[in-house]
């Protein structure tokens, strides 16, 4: 019962039309719930509702029957019982006369004819009482637009779920129909009314049906809306977007043949209007029509028809024929979309009916073409005209030749010779036969006209192939008369290609386009029954190749060849042609592999890279073979450097090494089997490295180092752990056999240490970094031998200035022992241990100072590290490099988030006090390190430690360390006592703060931005920290527009101009004046009383910016100076 | 103030190609000086600008679409602290020759360095009372006295007001 107490609550809401939309929605939902969950019968709710739906009360019964509507609505998947259904179809249906509660009636009726699938569905008879009821007593045009669009789908809903009911209606639907859209302006109902207006034409298909004699009228009413035009194209987001409209008109007027005699004419006479919507409507419309009318009504229409796309495609082609690189594998024109739409239905009635055909071959302007193409050699020569003559010509021929076997056989026959002919193929014997010219390849005329015609031609026959050959049914297309044609003048067509290709020169470039062009087309027939045999087709590749080979500078011939080499090679691989593979494999891979390994070459190193590159990465095994011939183009290129001092070879060397990371890395993940190629590669040059036991020559330039550290780390990077695991066991082969081990032996003291004053030689330089390299890139699953030397022997080095070595360092603490989950059975040495090797290493021999008492008490980190950080032994040199291998250190912990970084990050802020709790002064240029090291800390590196290299990170971990260490660097800068120890701890925080999201920073804005102010104003001193200054700057300028910061700032006001005006004539670096200046420009979203009493100041150093060096800063000038002259009064004009 | 436009169908150039390559190209050099030139002051007057009458904007088109003022038609010389501006009106007794002058002196005065000494001039030939106007505005005093007066200040202001094209 409570349920029924609740259910009158809830109708009385409903009712009430006084209540919110929300209230009606809530009551709505209210009742569905328990209707759905049978607490409720349907019945019962009726009973209940009585008095709303008989009262005398308009309103309250309109509502009431809407209510009822909605329930049904909410049950339309809900078996129902079929006797309830049919007396509320009852009702609903004698309720549609009465139009005050037609909304309701419309609802209702539409719920209970849309059940589809369930218990309860509604009778036809009831169907057609629905429909007569609706036909008689509606006015649609009457009612508001939410009421008419109900209309229309109920119409919908009928026609689709009870056609047999509404046959037996007859007329009176069409009747009904036409009456309910004439004069519907609502897209949202003319979606519908169309889609009415096609299914009537669906359900009458025969001559003597109602739709074939009311055709006329129901035709007038749908095509007063052709062409669509919409008037109020704004505020209206949420109607019909016009191109769906539009298919939709499209649609209902071809929908039967028997509007035909109306629709054609009139979409004739819309095409020649001048309105570009309306050109491209009509075109669609009449492919549409033509595909729904048949053939039979549409022949009489052909001539014009014909006509009218002639024109179109006049009209809407261009002159400029394009000879770029890009053009090479599209038709080399603008196409607008009045083009693309002529052509579809040019396409489509050449496919449909072949006879249309013969209007295109018997026209004029088609016939034409060939004087037209005769009289101009050259494409730059022609008048426009004829280029536009030319383009259209051609593009309506291979467009009808595209639409169909036959079509392209009827083409071919009747135009093919005769441009052969055109083109001095062929020539015309006395006797008027037509002999084929073998021995005409020298006299060929040049006609770029005729050529584009031919290569559109073979272009457009080429598309037919695949689709005749999936169908076994007809006859494969080597007996199709326009492939025995083709293969007729293959071998002449090829010749004046190439002689095309080959007689061009650098100014004339249409040449070299046309002939390749030619080529690609020549070569891109598919399959076995290709016109152009095996032999031809190799000798394609072989012009191809050798022009690429044969340029000695990058010109447009060189990077045509080039492209249609690759197009054609990825053809290949894209249909699995296995024979042409061999062809190509054998002509253009293997020559331009072959290049790549010989020294001698006219072709200039990286052209060769680059082609090489590009062709061989359109399949899998060229790849293969192409790092294959790398492999053995670096090995002798290296070898030949270390015996012969060849600085060549080394110079190529490097720029292989680029071409491998820039070209095939980033497409490791595409390539199957790239990786283990490339793994290969790595290893052959650490065998090639071996081998090469002496160095005759020095290096002149990191430049080789640099590109082999790059490319073997990153090799590292993508290959899998069992393949780093070779890579490394292979390369730690090598370091233990060259000489570096013995710096593994010596003692981490700092007399040993300071011994080490000769350098490495160039070999073990070399060895050491890729090792390094290799160790960088290496997952934290990959073992490595011998851990605690290494650690050895990198922090040896890197205390000798190697920067990969402290790296690496890095590297290794970050990943050591987090591998295969905790259980580390690959590496024989824990972090504990590792990093007791490197902090806590103690003296061994008695060195003097270690007894000195006061290095016990620093920070807690006694030891030689840290000591030699501080500077308490050793020279200047060993003290930065410290610092700075500290700092990589430092990152790697951070990043795993390990506590030991707070020991490290103390040892770096203690470096930067002017004096250190034991007394010593510390040098400047170790004070600067200290300070860069945050830098290291908090930026992300390109070289090691980052996400593809395997780096361990922890989330968060930038916060982390900037939350412990920026309350300590202020602490230091208020305490600072020399101006030089000020600076370097503001660059160290401005490091922090530039390096962690905004976000935090704008948490802290309240703390912070005196602290930032403060540092802006110090480090403006000094143009050497104009970097630095720079990025804290943008931190500032980040705090200024955010709404958080907001009101720090709005406190802060008078600070901040005092400095940004400061900043406005920073004379070291023009972005730093421009973003002060910008920044500024921000300030005037603040409260005008904040920053009206600074008008002045500001505008008197903006007007300073206005005669600044720079143009951006004066730019930046004048706008702020615009802006903040409109905030003071108007009297001062300027 | 005028019934009806004053140049009711202006013919509309199409904007000459802007060489803007030399643009920014010197940006990593701190040391090197953008003198101000030709083509800055003309973009600093056109470009971000329309002149539009008081009540309704007479033609939406910049000065420059309409060819009033061109780049030729800008002469600057940065040593001597010198530019001169020299325009064409659209029409013989064109009336917004003067308030097309004020506009470009005043957005010359605020986006020029003060060492600038500022002449505006109207194209020989090219309006009935051009030596008139030339003289307006050219003194200092007479300036100074249109902008004193806050409806003149106003719409110079709304002139320049940036256009966000």
């Amino acid at each position: 019962m409570a349920a029924l107490n609740n259910l009158t609550e809830h109708l009385e809401a409903f009712v009430d039309v006084t209540r919110s939309p929300t209230h009606h929605a809530e009551s709505l939902k209210a009742i569905a719930t328990s209707l759905e969950k049978s607490v409720l019968s349907i019945n019962q709710l009726v009973v209940e509702m009585d008095m709303y739906l008989t009262t005398t009360d308009d309103v309250v019964r309109a509502r009431g029957i809407l209510l009822l509507a909605e329930m049904l609505d909410y049950l339309k998947s809900k078996p129902l019982d079929n006797a309830v259904v049919n007396s509320l179809v009852g009702f609903f249906t004698a309720k549609l006369a009465e139009w005050r509660s037609v909304r309701g009636a419309l609802s209702g009726c539409l719920a209970l004819i849309k059940r589809k699938g369930v218990a309860g569905l509604v009778t036809a008879t009831d169907a057609e009482a629905v429909a007569k009821s609706m036909a008689q007593s509606v006015q649609v045009q009457s009612l508001a637009l939410y009421d008419r669009k109900l209309c229309f789908e109920l119409l919908e809903c009928l026609l689709e779920q009870y056609p047999e009911a509404m046959i037996n209606l007859g007329d009176l639907m069409v009747y009904a129909t036409c009456e309910a859209i004439d004069g519907e302006k609502d897209p949202p109902c003319l979606m519908v009314a169309f889609h009415v207006v096609e299914l009537l034409a669906r359900l009458f298909p025969s001559p003597s049906g109602p739709v074939a004699s009311e055709a006329s009228d129901l035709f007038e009413f749908i095509s007063c809306y052709f062409p669509l035009h919409y008037t109020h194209t704004k505020g209206d987001e949420a109607s019909i977007p016009r191109e769906d409209l539009s298919r939709g008109l499209s649609l209902a007027i071809s929908s039967t043949p028997f509007f035909e005699p109306y629709a054609i004419p009139l979409l004739l006479e819309k095409l020649s209007s001048s309105l570009p919507v309306a050109k491209v409507d009509s075109l669609k419309c009449l492919k549409d029509c033509a595909v729904n009318y048949g053939v039979n009504r549409m022949k009489k229409h052909y001539e014009g028809i014909w006509s009218a796309i002639k024109d179109a495609l006049y009209a809407s082609t261009g002159t400029d024929l394009s000879f770029g690189l890009e053009s090479l594998t599209s038709p080399g024109f603008e196409m607008n979309e009045i083009h693309r739409e002529a052509v579809n239905l040019l396409q489509r009635l050449v496919k449909q009916d072949i006879s249309f055909l013969g209007l295109v071959a018997d026209d004029i302007r088609v016939k034409m073409i060939f004087d037209t193409i005769s009289r101009y050699s050259r494409y730059e020569e022609m008048l426009d005209t004829s280029k536009l003559e030319v383009l259209v010509v051609s593009q309506i021929l291979s467009v009808s030749a595209r639409a169909s076997v036959e079509s392209c056989n009827t083409i071919f026959e009747t135009f093919f010779v005769r441009l052969m002919n055109t083109l001095g193929i062929v020539e015309s014997t006395s006797t008027g036969d037509l002999v084929h010219n073998e021995n005409s390849t020298v006299s060929t005329r040049l006609y770029h006209g005729g050529l584009h015609l031919c290569i559109e031609l073979l272009t457009a026959s080429k598309d037919l192939i695949p689709s005749s050959e999936e169908d076994s049914s007809t006859p494969g297309c080597a007996q199709q008369s326009w492939c025995s044609i083709v293969n007729k003048f293959s071998a002449s067509l090829i010749e004046a290609f190439t002689s095309a290709v080959q007689s061009s020169n650098d100014d004339c470039t249409a040449d070299a386009y046309l002939g390749v062009k030619g080529l690609l087309a020549m070569g891109m027939f598919r399959g076995g029954s290709s016109p152009v045999s095996r032999s031809e087709y190799e000798k394609i590749l072989t012009t191809l190749t050798s022009i690429i080979a044969a340029n000695s500078a990058k010109t447009v011939k060189w990077e045509l060849a080039l492209k249609a080499l690759v197009c054609m090679g990825s053809f290949i691989d894209q249909y699995h042609e296995s024979e042409k593979a061999m062809s190509y494999m054998g002509i253009v891979v293997e020559n331009l592999v072959s290049l790549v390994r010989s020294s001698h070459c006219s072709l200039p190193h990286p052209m060769i890279l680059e082609a090489t590159s590009e062709v061989c990465s359109t399949s899998p095994t060229y790849v293969e073979k192409m790092v294959q011939g790398f492999e053995e183009a670096f090995c002798s290129s290296f070898s030949d450097f270390c015996v012969n001092g060849n600085f060549k070879s080394i110079e190529n060397c490097s720029q292989l090494l680029e071409c491998v990371t820039n070209k095939l890395l980033p497409r490791v993940t595409e390539i199957d089997g790239l990786e283990k190629s490339l793994v290969s590669f790595a290893i052959s040059m650490w065998n090639q490295i071996e081998s090469s036991v002496v160095f005759s020559y020095a290096f002149n330039g990191r430049e080789f180092v640099e590109a082999a550290m790059k490319t073997m780390r990153q090799i590292v990077g993508v290959a899998s752990v069992n393949s780093q695991n070779s890579i490394i066991q292979k390369a730690y082969n090598v370091i233990s056999l060259s000489t570096l081990p013995a710096m593994e032996s010596i003692p981490l003291t700092f007399a040993a240490l300071e011994g080490l004053q000769h350098d490495l030689s160039t070999r073990d330089e070399l060895i050491l970094s890729l090792f390094a390299s290799v160790i960088i890139g290496a997952s934290p699953m990959a073992s490595i031998p011998d851990v605690k030397s290494l650690i050895k022997l990198f922090m040896v080095s890197s205390l000798k200035g190697y920067i990969p070595a402290a790296q690496a360092l890095g590297s290794m603490v970050n990943k050591l022992g987090v591998g295969s989950g905790g259980t580390n059975t690959s590496s024989d040495c824990s972090l504990e241990e590792a990093c007791d090797i490197i902090f806590h290493e103690s003296f061994e021999s008695g060195n003097t100072n270690s007894s000195d008492v006061t290095s016990k008490t620093i920070c807690g980190s006694e030891t030689l590290l840290a000591k030699i950080c501080l500077g308490f032994y050793g020279s200047l040199d060993l003290q930065t490099r410290a610092i700075t291998g500290l700092a990589w250190i430092g990152k790697g912990l951070l990043m795993r988030g390990d506590k030991r970084v707070n020991e490290i990050a103390l040892v770096l802020v203690e470096c930067l006090k002017s004096t250190n709790s034991s007394g010593n002064a510390l040098h400047p240029t170790a004070m600067k390190h200290a300070a860069d090291a945050f830098l290291t800390l908090m930026s992300d590196s390109e070289a090691c430690l980052n996400r593809k290299l395997h780096a361990v990170i922890r989330p968060l971990y930038k916060q982390r360390f900037f939350s412990i260490t920026v309350p300590i660097l202020e602490s230091l800068i208020v305490n600072s006592q020399t101006p030089l120890s000020r600076t370097m701890l503001h660059v160290a925080l401005a490091h922090v703060i530039s390096n962690v999201p905004v976000t935090v920073i704008l948490d802290n804005t309240k703390k912070l931005l005196p602290v930032i102010l403060e540092g802006l104003s110090v480090l403006s001193v000094d143009s050497v920290h104009k970097e630095i200054l720079f990025s804290l700057l943008l931190v500032l300028s980040g705090t200024l527009t955010d709404i958080k910061g907001r009101q720090s700032v709005s406190d802060n006001a008078h600070r901040i101009i005092e400095c940004l005006v400061k900043l406005a004539s920073y004379s070291h670096l023009m972005v730093v004046r421009e973003t002060a200046i910008q920044c500024l420009a921000t300030l005037l979203e603040l409260p005008h009383r904040r920053i009206y009493p600074f008008r002045r100041e500001v505008l008197q150093a903006v007007t300073k910016a206005l005669d600044d060096p720079k143009r951006r800063v004066r730019e930046e000038a004048i706008k702020c100076r615009q802006a903040w002259t409109s905030i003071s009064s108007r009297s001062t004009p300027f | 103030m005028v019934s009806g436009l004053i140049n009711e169908n202006p013919i509309v150039y199409e904007i000459k190609e802007r060489r803007d390559v030399r643009a920014y190209s010197s940006n990593t050099d701190e040391l090197s000086v953008d003198a101000i030139d030709q083509l800055e002051v003309k973009l600093n007057i056109c470009s971000a600008h329309h002149i539009r009458d008081i009540k309704d904007p007479e033609h939406p088109y910049s000065l420059e679409q309409l060819k009033v003022l061109t780049e030729d038609s800008v002469e600057v010389d940065d040593t001597k602290s010198r530019v001169r501006v020299t325009f064409t009106p659209t029409v013989e007794h064109c009336s917004m020759a003067t308030i097309i002058g004020l506009c470009v002196r005043v957005k010359l005065m605020r986006s020029l360095p003060s060492r600038y000494k500022i002449d505006i001039r109207v194209a020989p030939g090219t309006h009935a009372t051009e030596a008139a106007v030339t003289k307006q505005l050219n003194d200092k005093e007479r300036v100074a006295a249109a902008l004193e007066n806050p409806n003149l200040v106003e719409m110079v202001d709304e002139c320049l007001s940036p256009s966000f094209e």
